[in-house]
């Protein structure tokens, strides 16, 4: 049976209308992994010697033990971002006998395979062996990978049943935010607290058990979940929200765009995929803080640029490069509705322009960490606006992906994965590229000059690039008609 | 009104469609029927620019319909429930349509009064999204969505399909109304040779993508579309 559900999602991967797109994406996914299994792996093998250099009248198993609580929230944030929860077209399968049983015992243990779920021990198993090697008693250190291991499962499981939900989401935060906060004012030492249990794990290695029973407890737990979820009502029944009309006529000023606007908006906030990406504007706008609030990154520029692209182009990247495919699902009609297609073009182009300026209004406070910092933001605005929309806009003809907004609750994980993130990166490393050259050989002044300079020619050429760009879309049209009406 | 010509569209090596001349004057009602994969839809997906014809043309209103937009403005269509915005409510969609046809709020809110008894209080002030919607109450919509701003041209690919019979009898009213003063041309697919006798002046019909059967309807059209289809 498992090798039937395989097979199918091997042909649903290759007979989909953008497998090659995705290979491509793949193969960059793959680069990254492997940079942080490598990153990880020379952690484990030498981080042991260098907390014994650094710190050497600590044991080093309780320093680390001493920091896992923010490792394992970190990991859940990194979690709830970037990975992507296991989805599985079901609706076919309920009618052939196949047991409903097993379709959610697929998926969870598919799910637990995760590439998310391997990284970690990339740092823990050569760490573990390490410490033997040392000297450290091996059952004790056994008891500890294994919780490890099991605490990772546990994560896994989490993530799946929270289900990219804000308010856990919120709830992390705080934790990593309260928790830091709490040990840096000396207040109560919470990461120390939860180290000492670890460390208790390694006296008495049998302790593991409790998460053991902690991983079967949430399994069990998703089990039902999702078991109960394997039906057409139970997707139907939860779906059925009363609407949430609000007043939307002030977008009548925008003129003959109001229309296209009036619905993107709406778009928006009725689907949950679409509303995540617009609670990451917040994240990206808090971005600049990881950076500002360090003195080494104080006279790193080129840092700037990458927040301000970044922190203005959250929305730009995350809606943008979805374009058209939002639309996809009802894409023939729009092809035979009496509009020109620049008005569709122009309305998408001011909806992220609009955001832009807005993100960057919002991301003025960054001023408190100095001018330069606004002023590269302010350059990055014009160049967000100028240049990678327009490109962003181009690229959207390139999609082929039909993106189901209706897809039934249950299965509707469709929200970010990192892969997401990827298309983003060329939008900001192509501008730190020529700004951190350019800030080399001449100087800051010209090098944040020439990121505005080439954002007001964007602007300028607005016309001409959006005549360009509406050519390419209607000469892909019928392509993308026949691409979209593709389930994937 | 429609022309066409020469029209073929190949997949491959396999023809679906294949029509040298079919002339649709304008005010018709005019049916076309055939089994599974006859090429109904796929002609109609010509018809509104949607795929590309391999040979030949469709001419619609002196527009030819792959090389100019203009054709868009009086021509209004229903294929399936890929025309509709699954999460716009009724009234949103039909504002929005709306606005694309040069209709204001008013102009709508008059529009749909007339099509009160054929929703049947399914439709407007439920509070749902479209999406929510059973299959036949969006047809509903789409069907009279396609009607809006004064086409001159209406398409839908059957029409009949998924709806209550009390909803079919009204739709039938419908379009008979819409045909009534010659004005419109009204294009119907089915595979309800009932119905589409009883709306349609004229009906083709198509096999594997070829017209076989071009008939002015009569009393005796029913009959011969059965015996036709009864082998």
């Amino acid at each position: 049976m498992i090798s039937h559900f395989l097979k199918l999602e091997w042909k649903q991967y290759f007979r989909s209308a953008n497998w090659q797109k995705s290979v491509f994406l793949n193969v960059l996914l793959v680069f990254f992994a492997l940079y942080f299994a490598v990153s990880f792996l020379a952690l484990g093998v030498v981080g042991f010697y260098i907390i014994k250099e650094q710190f050497p009248e600590q044991d080093p198993l309780v320093l680390v033990n001493s920091f896992l609580l923010y490792a394992i929230v970190g990991d859940l944030i990194f979690r709830y971002i970037m990975q992507k929860l296991p989805v599985m077209n079901i609706k076919p399968l309920l009618i052939l006998p196949i047991n409903k049983n097993k379709i959610a015992h697929y998926i969870l243990v598919k799910s637990s395979f995760s590439f998310f779920n391997i990284m970690g021990l990339f740092f823990y198993v050569p760490f573990a062996i390490v410490l033997i090697k040392e000297g450290y008693n091996s059952f004790g250190v056994l008891g500890w990978l294994t919780t490890m291991f099991l605490l990772i499962q546990t994560a896994n499981f989490l993530n799946f049943l929270t289900n990219k939900n804000n308010i856990a989401f919120s709830i992390l935060l705080f934790l990593l935010i309260g928790g830091y906060l709490i040990q840096y004012f000396n207040l109560y030492n919470l990461p120390g607290f939860v180290g000492k249990g670890f460390d208790a794990i390694y006296q008495t290695p049998v302790l593991a058990i409790v998460f053991l029973i902690v991983l079967i407890v949430l399994y069990i737990f998703n089990y039902k979940q999702l078991r109960n979820e394997i039906y057409l009502d139970a997707i139907i029944s939860e779906k059925t929200k009363e609407v949430n009309a609000s007043d939307l006529s002030f977008a009548d000023k925008l003129g003959d765009l109001a229309p296209f606007i009036k619905n993107d908006l709406r778009l928006m906030w009725r689907n949950k995929r679409t509303k995540s990406s617009v609670w990451m504007v917040a994240v990206g706008l808090l971005y600049g803080l990881i950076f500002y609030t360090q003195p080494i990154y104080a006279d790193k520029e080129v840092i700037f640029v990458l927040v301000g692209i970044f922190s203005t182009g959250t929305f730009l990247i995350n809606f943008g490069q979805f374009i058209p495919a939002w639309d996809s699902s009802y894409y023939n009609m729009l092809m035979s509705q009496n509009f020109k297609y620049e008005r569709y073009l122009k309305s998408k182009f001011t909806i992220m322009t609009i955001s832009v300026v807005a993100l960057f209004v919002l991301g003025i406070p960054y001023v408190y960490f100095g001018w330069k910092i606004l002023l590269v933001h302010f350059a990055a605005m014009i160049y967000n606006v100028g240049v990678n929309s327009h490109v962003i806009l181009y690229g959207g003809t390139f999609n082929r992906k039909k993106i189901n907004l209706d897809e039934k609750a249950a299965f509707n994980f469709q929200g970010t994965g990192a892969v997401q993130w990827l298309i983003g990166l060329p939008l900001m490393l192509l501008p730190m590229a020529l700004f951190g050259l350019i800030n080399w050989l001449v100087s800051f002044e010209i090098a944040t000059a020439t990121l505005a300079v080439l954002g007001f020619v964007g602007i300028a050429l607005h016309k001409k690039l959006m005549a360009a760009i509406t050519k390419k879309y209607i000469t892909n049209k019928y392509v993308m008609i026949h691409a979209f009406k593709q389930e994937n | 009104m429609i022309q066409t010509t020469q029209l073929s569209k190949k997949y491959g090596k396999t023809e679906v469609l294949h029509i040298d001349e079919l002339e649709i004057p304008t005010g018709q009602s005019f049916g076309l029927v055939g089994n599974n994969g006859a090429g109904k839809t796929t002609y109609f997906n010509i018809l509104l620019d949607l795929i590309r014809p391999t040979t030949g043309a469709i001419v619609n209103n002196d527009i030819q319909v792959n090389k100019s937009e203009e054709w868009k403005n009086f021509t209004g269509s229903f294929i399936d429930e890929s025309f509709l915005i699954g999460y716009l409510t009724p009234e949103e969609y039909f504002d929005f349509i709306g606005d694309l046809r040069g209709m204001n709020k008013a102009d709508v809110t008059k529009f749909l009064l007339q099509f009160d008894e054929f929703f049947n209080d399914e439709i407007l002030d439920k509070k749902k999204y479209l999406r929510d919607l059973s299959k036949g109450n969006q047809k509903k919509v789409g069907i009279v969505a396609a009607m809006m701003g004064n086409p001159q041209v209406v398409i839908l690919d059957e029409p009949f399909a998924n709806l209550d019979p009390t909803t079919q009898i009204r739709l039938k009213k419908i379009i008979k109304t819409l045909t009534e003063n010659r004005e419109i041309t009204v294009l119907i697919s089915s595979h309800d040779l009932t119905h589409v006798t009883e709306v349609c002046e004229r009906i083709v019909v198509l096999d594997k993508g070829n017209v076989v059967k071009d008939i002015k309807t009569s009393s005796e059209t029913l009959k011969e579309l059965e015996s036709y289809f009864s082998v």
